[in-house]
C-alpha cells in the first residue's frame, strides 16, 4: 500500500502553496460540494497554508445534511410496522427527524440495521424472505448507481420482499441553484466520486452561463492544493473553465454502466433540499416499471413537513453565507455526541468536521 | 478431558459438577498458582509498603481470535497496561467469564492458555476467577471481565504529585499505532486474508518494571487504548494550564494500517492499540528515554512525537505532513464497535 504517499510530498506542496500566495490579489471565495473534500481539507490542515484571502466553503455535498428530516420521520415509521427492517448506512443513524433519530428507533427495539453497500440489503431480503426489507437510497450520483443496480436485480429475480427509500439526489441541480441565487462563488472545488460517474458535462452551465470556474479535485492535499491553484488562477486571470485536476480517476464522458443504471431504474423528481428549498428535477426516484420496488408508492405512509430546530442555521452555512461558528448552537447545545442540525451528524458534515479540526475549545 | 468438538453447556455454570469440573480441568490446570490453587472465595494478597493500584476492564472483541491475539491475551494485557500507566508493577489479576452456551470448550482452553502464558510472561498470578455461562444469543461467544492490582514503585501516589508536566516536556510513543484496530478490523472483514495484519497486544509491565522509578523521568504515561493517540492527548491536555504540539510525520503507522485506514475511511490518530504507551517525560531525560526503550523489543521504534508547550492550553495541535495546522480533537460517537 503507500499508494497516495506521492499526493503528500511535502516539497510538491510548499510548490503550489508559494505559487498560490504569488497568484492570489483580491479576496476569493471558493466552495466544494464533496464531504469528502470538506474532509480532506481540514484534516491536512489546508486552510493554514493558504493567504488569508482566500475563504474555503462548504457546500450542500453532504447526502445527510440536505436530507429532509421528514424523510427520517418515514423511515422511521416504517421501522416500527411489524415484519419490516430498515437498511441504512450508518450516517443516517443519528439525524433527528421530528421525534427522533433512528438510532434512537432502535434502541426502542424497531429494527434498524446498518450495512455498507445496497447489495447487503438485497441478500438480506434473499435470505428472510418472511421479512420487508426496505433500504433507504440516500447519496449522490456516486451511491445512487448502486441503489439502481439492485432495484434491478430485484425485480429480474422477482425478489417481492425489497423496497428502497430513495433519498437521492443529483448534485448539479443544488450547485446551479447557489449561483442563481447570486451567493458570491468565485470557483466550485467539483467532486471527485461524482464526476467519476457524471463526467464534467453537468458543469458546463455553471461555468458557461454563470462564468464560474469548475475544477474536479480529488482527496488528496496534492490534489486539493493543485485544484485550489487552477481555480485562483483562473479566477485572477477571468477565465473560468471546466478542468479536471483528478483526471486519473475522472474522464469527461464518466461511468457510461453507472449512468446507464440510473437512467434504467430511476427517475428525476423536484427535491427538498435543506437551505436551497424545493429544486426542479434534482431528486431520483424508482420509474414507473419499478414501482413496486418503491416503498413510498407500495406503502402507506404519513407525510408531515417540518423544519429544523430553531436558532439551527445549517442552511444558510450549506449555501456557504455563514460559517459553522455563526451558528449560536455551535459547540453549545449541538455537538458531534449531541447534534442538533444535520451538518453536526455526518462525520463529513461543515459542522462536525469545523468542531473536530479547528474548534478552540 | 479430552475436549474435541465438545462444547459449553448452561450446566457449565450451574455450581454443580458440570462446572467444578470445568473450574478444575480447565482453570485451575492452567492458570495453576498457589493464589489461585487454595480454592477459597477470596484470594488473601500480602501487604506492601507503597501504595496500591487498582483497576478493572471488560472484553468484548469480536471476533474472539484476531491475528496477533486472542480475547484471553488482550483480557491480560489490557489489565496489565493500565496498572504500569498509572506507575504500578502489576501484581495479581481476577478473571470474570461470561460463557455463551454452546462455546467450544477447545477454543475457551486455547483462550485461558493465552492468558496463562500472558501473565507468566509479565510475572502476575491469576489469582481469583468465576464463570457464568447464559443462553444461546444472550452473549456474543465470550466476554471476559479482569481486574488487577499493581503497587507503585516508589512512595508517590499520581504521576502528577511526583512531578508535575511542563513546558518543553518530551511526547514519546513507544511504537506504530493503529495496528491493534486494524488487525481486529482485518479479521472481521477479510478473514481469510489478514496477512500482515497483527494486533501490538501486549504487556507493557515487561518495559516499564525497570523505568517506572523518578530517575527515568516519567512523568505521566497513558495507554491509547479505545479512541487511539489523539483521545489519550486529548485527555492529557484537557482543562490543563498547558498544551500538546504534535507532528504528524514523527508518528509511526505502518503502511498496511495507513492502507487500510484510507480505504475504511478511519483515522489512525484514533485506531485503538493495546501494547503501546504514551509518555511524557522530563525534557531533559527524554532522549535518553526513548534510548532506553528501544533497548526492549516492545519499545523498539519509539519515538519522540512532540513536546508540552505553553501556548494553546487545554489543546492538542498537530503539523500535518504537509505542513499545515490543525487541531486535534476528542473523538466523538463510536469509531469501531467492539474493538476490545
Amino acid at each position: 500500500m503507500g499508494r497516495f504517499d506521492a499526493y503528500h510530498s511535502k516539497v510538491l506542496c510548499d510548490h503550489l502553496c508559494e505559487q498560490i500566495h504569488r497568484l492570489a490579489k483580491r479576496p476569493l471565495r471558493l466552495m466544494e460540494v464533496c464531504g469528502g473534500h470538506t474532509m480532506a481539507i481540514r484534516k491536512h490542515g489546508i486552510p493554514s497554508l493558504l493567504p488569508d484571502i482566500i475563504s474555503l466553503l462548504s457546500g450542500p455535498g453532504c447526502p445527510v445534511c440536505v436530507t429532509s428530516p421528514s424523510f427520517i420521520d418515514q423511515a422511521i415509521y416504517l421501522a416500527g410496522q411489524s415484519n419490516m427492517i430498515i437498511c441504512t448506512y450508518g450516517d443516517l443513524l443519528r439525524v433527528k427527524g421530528s421525534n427522533g433519530s433512528l438510532e434512537m428507533a432502535r434502541t426502542e427495539g424497531k429494527n434498524v440495521r446498518v450495512i455498507f453497500s445496497a447489495l447487503e440489503a438485497l441478500e438480506m431480503a434473499r435470505r428472510e424472505p418472511e421479512k420487508m426489507i426496505i433500504f433507504l437510497g440516500i447519496g449522490f450520483e456516486t451511491t445512487a448507481p448502486a441503489t439502481a443496480a439492485v432495484i434491478i436485480q430485484a425485480k429480474k429475480h422477482a425478489i417481492r420482499n425489497f423496497f428502497v427509500l430513495s433519498a437521492h439526489k443529483l448534485m448539479a441541480p443544488a450547485m446551479e441553484a447557489i449561483v442563481s441565487n447570486d451567493i458570491p462563488i468565485n470557483g466550485y472545488i467539483c467532486p471527485g466520486h461524482v464526476s467519476a460517474i457524471t463526467g464534467t458535462s453537468i458543469y458546463k452551465k455553471i461555468v458557461e452561463d454563470f462564468r464560474i470556474g469548475c475544477v474536479v479535485s480529488g482527496f488528496e492535499p496534492l490534489d486539493l492544493l493543485q485544484t485550489i491553484f487552477m481555480l485562483v488562477r483562473q479566477a485572477e486571470t477571468d477565465r473560468p473553465a471546466l478542468d479536471i485536476q483528478y483526471s486519473r480517476v475522472v474522464k469527461p464522458w464518466g461511468n457510461q454502466k453507472a449512468i446507464a443504471l440510473m437512467e434504467e431504474a430511476f427517475e428525476t423528481v423536484d427535491d427538498w433540499w435543506r437551505g436551497l428549498g424545493i429544486l426542479n428535477a434534482s431528486g431520483l426516484k424508482p420509474k414507473a416499471s419499478y414501482h413496486e420496488f418503491d416503498a413510498a408508492e407500495v406503502f402507506q405512509i404519513p407525510a408531515n413537513n417540518i423544519s429544523d430546530p430553531e436558532g439551527c442555521i445549517c442552511g444558510e452555512i450549506l449555501k456557504g453565507l455563514q460559517l459553522p461558528v455563526d451558528c449560536r448552537l455551535f459547540g453549545k447545545s449541538c455537538t458531534p455526541e449531541n447534534p442538533e442540525g444535520a451538518c453536526m451528524v455526518s462525520s463529513e458534515g461543515s459542522c462536525q468536521t469545523y468542531y473536530h479540526y479547528e474548534h478552540r475549545r | 478431558m479430552n475436549t474435541d468438538g465438545k462444547r459449553i453447556m448452561l450446566g457449565h455454570g450451574s455450581g454443580g459438577g458440570l462446572m467444578h469440573q470445568l473450574i478444575r480441568d480447565v482453570f485451575f490446570k492452567i492458570f495453576d498458582n498457589p493464589l489461585l490453587n487454595s480454592a477459597g472465595d477470596a484470594a488473601v494478597l500480602p501487604r506492601r509498603a507503597n501504595m496500591m493500584a487498582f483497576t478493572t476492564d471488560s472484553f468484548v472483541v469480536d471476533p474472539v481470535f484476531f491475528p496477533g491475539g486472542d480475547i484471553g491475551k488482550l483480557a491480560v494485557c489490557g489489565t496489565i497496561n493500565d496498572l504500569v500507566a498509572a506507575g504500578a508493577n502489576p501484581f495479581c489479576l481476577s478473571a470474570g467469564f461470561i460463557i455463551e452456551e454452546g462455546f467450544l470448550v477447545k477454543d475457551l482452553e486455547t483462550i485461558v492458555r493465552s492468558m496463562a502464558t500472558e501473565a507468566k510472561n509479565a510475572g502476575v498470578f491469576v489469582a481469583a476467577g468465576d464463570t457464568k455461562v447464559v443462553e444461546r444469543g444472550k452473549c456474543d461467544q465470550l466476554f471476559i471481565n479482569t481486574s488487577g492490582i499493581g503497587y507503585l514503585a516508589d512512595e508517590r501516589t499520581t504521576w502528577q504529585q511526583a512531578n508535575p508536566i511542563c513546558p518543553g516536556d518530551h511526547i514519546i510513543i513507544t511504537g506504530s499505532v493503529g495496528d491493534h484496530g486494524m488487525a481486529v478490523m482485518a479479521a472481521r472483514n477479510q478473514p481469510d486474508n489478514t496477512t500482515g495484519f497483527q494486533s501490538d497486544c501486549a504487556p507493557l509491565s515487561i518495559l516499564f518494571n525497570e523505568l517506572q522509578d523518578k530517575s527515568a523521568g516519567i512523568k505521566y504515561m497513558n495507554d491509547p487504548t479505545r479512541g487511539g493517540l489523539a483521545s489519550s492527548l486529548c485527555e492529557l491536555t484537557a482543562k490543563k494550564e498547558f498544551g500538546a504540539a504534535i507532528n504528524e510525520e514523527a508518528i509511526p503507522v505502518k503502511p498496511n494500517v495507513k492502507g487500510l485506514c484510507d480505504m475504511l475511511g478511519f483515522d489512525p490518530l484514533y485506531v485503538a492499540n493495546e501494547g503501546k504507551m504514551l509518555i511524557i517525560a522530563a525534557y531533559d531525560k527524554g532522549h535518553q528515554l526513548v534510548g532506553q526503550l528501544k533497548q526492549h523489543p516492545l519499545g523498539r521504534e519509539a519515538c519522540r512525537i512532540g513536546t508540552i508547550t505553553r501556548e494553546n492550553p487545554g489543546m492538542v495541535l498537530m503539523r500535518t505532513k504537509i505542513g499545515g495546522t490543525r487541531i486535534v480533537n476528542m473523538l466523538s460517537g463510536e469509531q469501531l464497535p467492539r474493538i476490545c
